[in-house]
């Protein structure tokens, strides 16, 4: 079988899966019943349509850049992070415990603080997956399942006996004080002629590009990124070139559950303004999915972050519009990890069988 | 504790410890044959859907069982198709397939039924009834033993005790028999089990088969037996559990039945708060006792309770070499 | 294969000649643009024992893979017994009566040797019938070829030798009437080997045919009938071993003539560099693999460490470069190495001036899927020379010194930016032996430092290690092909099960000397007394 040429393999690899996900996906909107172009043109209309569409779209992407970070530094360090849903949960925490905590006088004084506390409760949520992998030899994937599930039950416990205000029915934190308050896109000046009605995304997302720069300058130009994509190469190696493994394991999964954890200072911080139950909403598992799709790059990683932005505006759009329950998004996530992670080689197969047929062709 | 307590909670750890047998056994055989199969979750969520909304509306819990066997199945050949036609990655596409289910099955419900992707509930013969087992009412006088016969052992649906006796017929399989020498072959070196002329992928996709099936027994239990229904994300982290308990038993199947019905017992616990309050004297919060299964898979992972050594060419895809 | 069809062949067939077993016809094999095969041709005489050579990657395995099933030849034919027939997989060569022992044995290591034996030959669907119709067939064949081993034993607690008698059984238990040993020495003791050639004797005057594929020429010599020799794919020649010698040979394999001899000026040691006292190594299932090794190397020596593989040399190296974790006392330049603590890794040892070539380059030495630069960097990531400031790498430096070694070194194609994967063996190794010896180090590991490589690889590689030497520093020298500690070493070491069973120098010993303490005979003087 015939080698691909590089630039089909970082270009044209996840595009076919990404139309093969997409294919499969119509047929499953066929199967319930519905029109998959119908499907489509009220999932674009109301995702990016209009600014007020791109307003969330681009909120919904700013996180799953977070947490598809995560997924990736982890990744590179040969170690599958499933445990972003939880870490970001442990990172919604750690934002509310920091905003509740003084009356913020400006809000970058605020982020700054909030960016840190949600990035060490992530960071320590994933820490003990990370020690229990490198010193007791747990399996990684199955025990920061397992912390998800623990994370959960922990936050239900904390809202509701521990941070729930006297007097309020729901599980949920107080609202955070007005000092805490993120500027939304269309608060910004400038911004504000584009974005002119209130939308969720904020001036976070400029915090996770300046966090897709950062890890790609981690990976490919620093020496604990070199040690980290080493050791995810060959453990053996690395500890011949006398990388320490535990250290290494350590250090990715904290950088992973930290940024894993940052996400909450766009949902919980920039949009929610308190912790609720369950505030990662899935985001944590979108990570999976776009760092297959975004190929483990940080470039990657932003572009299937957009389209997981899409598809999540769209997606609840047609639980608004439609009869679709917006369930269709798990369905849609799942075949993109499909596609792009585990049936890689046959879409690499497929298209390489075009490839010697073009050169035979040619020849 | 009294002891009326007592059986209450082992008879609801035999009933929960079941999905967990049949799971951590589909696991096994999986797992011994090299496949690593993360979407146990999946497989058991599909065939808990598929199994209710055909025994609601056909009114038949068997055919109910055969429609959730036969959507696990569809599940596991995917994964086989992933992991041992194109060599993917196990864990991945494990992981997909959950996701895959966790969706369709909603969706499929929603669209069967528009109950917000329940099922209705099922009665009569769309459900798994409780079986008397013979002589129960007649030895329930016996001190200790005979209510530990009718109050826990009898009583339970019929695939309860299928699970049971899947524990030896499981073990027969594997070490008595041409299959599953060949079975455990090809989760140990494929190599060998290649050069003495026996397909590895024939093997391996015999076994995704079995897979299949008993988390498709795992599935219609859950959503015919255990409750009457389907309802989304019922399987709430049980595939997972099942995995622990598989590497708990050290991948052999009366290790397996053991492991499950602590993972069961466990489980019954979280249930009845009122009790872990009075034997413990201390107030524990509700989630805690949710958490407590998820936590005791974490301890049995870091090894704290005994290593185990896997299958050597587990989660390897087999590439023939030179 | 039916006794009739035999008869006819031996009728029709010239008087002064056998029966052929095998014959391949215009046989090619291409792996994308390699010319694994290129149209081979070959007969093989029934009952006899014929050997292939050649060096790595001549194509013999690919050879035999495609007569064993395993792959299918693009074109040519295979006749077996002198009828024509195809292989499209092993339960066809096996029903062709072809039995293959692999280099790499293909045993369940938790199954007995009975399970093994019968797997994919079991005759019903229950087991216990198949093993106790194999145990009396065992018992046979054991009597029959002095094939002794215990059909209950665990494969895993037995050794390599008796492993490789377990194959042999395997093709026998399902009648083989050709048998192809591929590599079957490399792991064994020259006395378990001699064992091994009584026992392909007895099989040969059975009526046996046996294929021996090797690159040793002293067991083409001692044991085969006729000879084949391969060369970039094609069968460049076919002798009687009566007629040949080991030189015309090699000659043959290589295409020109070999120096056998490394040329090298007399050593002249200095100071002590390195210092071993009671070098002990667990490994993770806490059996001892190195049990008290103590050695010492001199300035401009270097100590070369014979063995048959997995007596402990493994264990040695990766104990002094920083691998594994070790007791016991190791000085360098006269300062403690510290064996277990914070300072028991790669880099410290990097920073006390030893660099390790190590025995697996493709699973230690190199990270496969990085670029060759990235590779350059490995080990010395660290280095302040690579360093762009304290945030990050220099990746121009990097790339720089990369192009630098690729051209001092020879490493072709000249691509910093390459996969390492993307080299052959021979250049794989020189980018890590470049890496390790531009280091100018007080003291090299070496192991296994030509495996795998080719012959003009291997000359370059070892006058690179004579002349580090020559510069005064250290070299441990490790490796299973005698020839090469003979031609290397200014001592040589013997190790068996984890100790060094005798030092000696190779002006005076000789390889009967060599092979006895390899073989464990605590001494071989005093035995031959």
């Amino acid at each position: 079988m015939g080698v691909l040429p590089r630039w089909a393999d970082v270009v044209l690899v996840p595009l076919v899966s990404l139309l093969l996900a997409a294919i499969f996906s119509a047929l499953v909107i066929l199967s319930i019943g519905e029109d998959p172009a119908e499907t489509l043109k009220v999932m674009v209309d109301g995702a990016l349509g209009s600014a007020y569409g791109w307003g969330y779209t681009l909120y919904y992407a700013t996180s799953f850049i977070f947490t598809g970070l995560a997924v990736t530094v982890a990744f590179h360090a040969g170690l599958f992070n499933i445990g972003g849903e939880g870490q970001a949960q442990l990172g919604g925490l750690g934002v509310a415990l920091v905003c509740l905590s003084y009356p913020w006088p400006h809000w970058t004084i605020a982020l700054l603080a909030a960016s840190f506390g949600a990035a060490a409760f992530g960071a320590v949520w994933a820490a003990i997956p990370a020690y229990l992998q490198a010193k007791r030899g747990s399996h990684i994937v199955i025990t920061t399942i397992m912390f998800n599930y623990i994370a959960a039950a922990f936050i239900v416990y904390i809202l509701v006996d521990v941070l729930r205000p006297a007097g309020q029915m729901d599980p949920a934190t107080a609202r955070f004080p007005v000092g805490a308050k993120l500027p939304a896109l269309n608060e910004i000046p400038g911004l504000n002629l584009i974005f002119v009605k209130a939308v969720p995304a904020n001036v976070t997302i400029f915090v996770a590009l300046a966090a897709c720069v950062a890890v790609w300058a981690l990976l490919w130009r620093t020496r604990l990124g070199y040690q980290i994509r080493a050791f995810g190469k060959s453990e053996p190696a690395a500890k011949y070139a006398g990388i320490n493994p535990t250290k290494i394991v350590m250090i990715a999964m904290i950088i992973s559950g930290a940024l894993a954890g940052l996400m909450a200072i766009n949902n919980v911080m920039g949009e929610a303004e308190r912790l609720v139950q369950n505030s990662a909403s899935g985001a944590g598992f979108i990570g999976i999915a776009v760092a297959l799709m975004g190929r483990n790059h940080p470039v990657g990683v932003f572009l299937a972050a957009l389209l997981f932005g899409f598809l999540y505006q769209g997606g609840a759009e047609l639980g608004l519009w439609t009869s679709i329950p917006i369930e269709l998004r798990i369905v849609v996530q799942g075949l993109v990890i499909l596609f792009t992670g585990a049936l890689d080689q046959m879409v690499r197969m497929m298209l390489s069988f075009f490839f010697s047929f073009g050169r035979q062709r040619a020849a | 504790m009294d002891f009326a307590t007592l059986l209450q909670i082992l008879d609801s750890t035999l009933r929960l410890a079941t999905p967990l047998l049949l799971a951590c056994l589909a696991g096994l055989f999986s797992e011994r044959a090299g496949i690593f199969d993360i979407g146990l979750e999946g497989k058991m969520l599909m065939a808990a859907m598929a199994s209710a909304t055909v025994a609601a509306l056909t009114g038949s819990v068997w055919i109910g069982l055969c429609a959730g066997i036969a959507a696990s199945l569809l599940l596991a050949g995917l994964h086989g198709i992933a992991s041992i036609t194109f060599r993917g990655n196990q864990l991945i596409s494990g992981v997909a397939l959950n996701f895959l289910s966790s969706g369709i099955t909603v969706l499929v419900a929603q669209r069967m039924f528009g109950q917000g992707g329940r099922t209705p509930p099922l009665a009569g013969p769309a459900r798994f009834e409780p079986i008397t087992l013979p002589l129960a009412d007649a030895v329930k006088d016996v001190p200790v033993l005979g209510p530990l016969y009718a109050d826990v052992l009898s009583g339970h649906s019929i695939l309860v005790y299928v699970a049971l006796a899947l524990v030896p017929a499981s073990w027969w399989l594997l070490y008595r028999t041409r299959f599953g020498l060949r079975l455990r072959a090809a989760g140990e070196n494929p190599a060998a089990l290649d050069t003495a002329g026996v397909s590895v992928v024939g093997m391996r996709f015999a076994a995704v088969a079995i897979t299949g099936v008993l988390c498709g027994l795992a599935g219609a239990y859950m959503a015919t037996a255990l409750q009457a229904g389907f309802g989304r994300e019922m399987t709430a982290g049980r595939g997972y559990i099942a995995l622990a308990a598989l590497i708990f038993a050290k991948w052999r199947p009366w290790y397996a039945l053991w492991a499950t019905l602590l993972f069961g017992f466990f489980q019954a616990l979280a249930l009845r708060p009122d009790v872990v309050e009075r034997v413990l004297t201390i107030k524990v919060p509700v989630p805690a006792l949710d958490a407590l299964p998820y936590i005791l898979t974490v301890i049995v992972l870091a090894g704290f309770i005994g290593k185990a050594v896997p299958p050597r060419a587990g989660g390897e895809p087999y590439v023939k070499e030179r | 294969m039916s006794g009739d069809t035999d008869t006819g062949r031996r009728d029709s067939a010239a008087p002064d000649q056998q029966p052929l077993a095998i014959e391949l016809r215009g046989i090619s094999k291409a792996f994308g643009p390699v010319q694994a095969n290129k149209d081979i041709s070959i007969k093989v005489s029934r009952g006899s024992i014929h050997g292939i050579i050649g060096e790595n990657g001549a194509g013999k395995s690919t050879l035999m893979s495609i007569l064993y099933g395993f792959y299918k030849a693009d074109s040519g034919e295979i006749l077996i017994g002198g009828q024509a027939i195809t292989i499209p997989d092993s339960q066809a060569a096996i029903r062709a009566g072809i039995g293959m022992v692999f280099q790499h044995f293909k045993l369940v290591q938790n199954f007995s040797v009975l399970e093994n034996v019968i797997l994919g030959a079991e005759e019903g669907r229950l087991l216990a019938p198949s093993l106790d119709n194999a145990r009396r067939i065992l018992g046979q064949l054991s009597r029959e070829y002095g094939l002794d081993v215990d059909p209950d034993a665990l494969i895993e607690d037995l050794s390599v030798g008796h492993q490789q008698r377990v194959e042999i059984l395997k093709a026998l238990y399902r009648e083989a009437d050709i048998l192809i040993l591929d590599e079957p020495t490399g792991v064994l003791t020259p006395a378990e080997a001699d064992h091994l050639f009584r026992i392909l004797r007895g099989l040969k005057a059975q009526g046996k045919t046996i294929v021996l594929i090797t690159h040793k020429l002293r067991e083409i010599m001692d044991i085969t009938d006729r000879v084949s020799v391969m060369r970039r794919g094609e069968m460049v020649a076919t002798v009687e071993t009566d007629a040949t010698s080991p030189e015309d040979l090699a000659e043959l394999m290589v295409g020109r003539k070999v120096l056998l001899q490394v040329e090298k000026k007399p050593k002249q040691p200095g100071a002590v560099v390195l210092e071993v006292e009671n070098l002990r190594v667990r490994d993770d299932s806490k059996v001892e693999r190195l049990k008290g090794v103590s050695l010492t190397i001199r300035a401009g020596e270097i100590l070369g460490i014979a063995g048959v593989a997995g007596n402990g040399q493994s264990e040695l190296l990766q104990a002094l470069g920083g691998i594994t974790r070790a007791t016991g006392v190791v000085r360098m330049n006269g300062v403690d190495v510290d064996l277990t603590g914070r300072h028991s890794d790669g880099q410290s040892r990097r920073t006390q001036g030893i660099a390790h070539v190590p025995e697996d380059r493709q699973n230690l030495g190199l990270i496969m899927d990085f670029t060759a630069w990235e590779n350059v960097a490995f080990g010395y990531h660290n280095d302040p020379k690579y360093q762009k400031n304290a945030l990050f790498m220099d990746n121009d430096a990097i790339r720089a010194d990369t192009v630098a070694k690729m051209e001092r070194f020879d490493v072709r194609p000249p691509i910093p930016t390459l996969a390492a994967k993307s080299f052959s063996g021979g250049n794989q190794q020189k980018i890590v032996v470049a890496r390790e010896i531009e280091r100018n180090p007080d003291l090299l590991l070496v192991g296994q430092p030509t495996r795998g490589v080719d012959i003009g690889a291997i000359e370059f590689i070892h006058k690179q290690i004579v002349a580090l030497r020559d510069a005064g520093k250290a070299i441990l020298l490790v490796s299973v092909e005698l020839d090469e500690i003979m031609s290397l070493s200014d001592r040589i070491a013997v190790m068996f099960d984890g100790q060094i069973m005798g030092t000696r120098d190779p002006a005076t010993t000789n390889e009967r000397e060599l092979g006895l303490l390899m073989a464990g005979v605590a001494d071989p003087v005093k035995g031959a007394a």
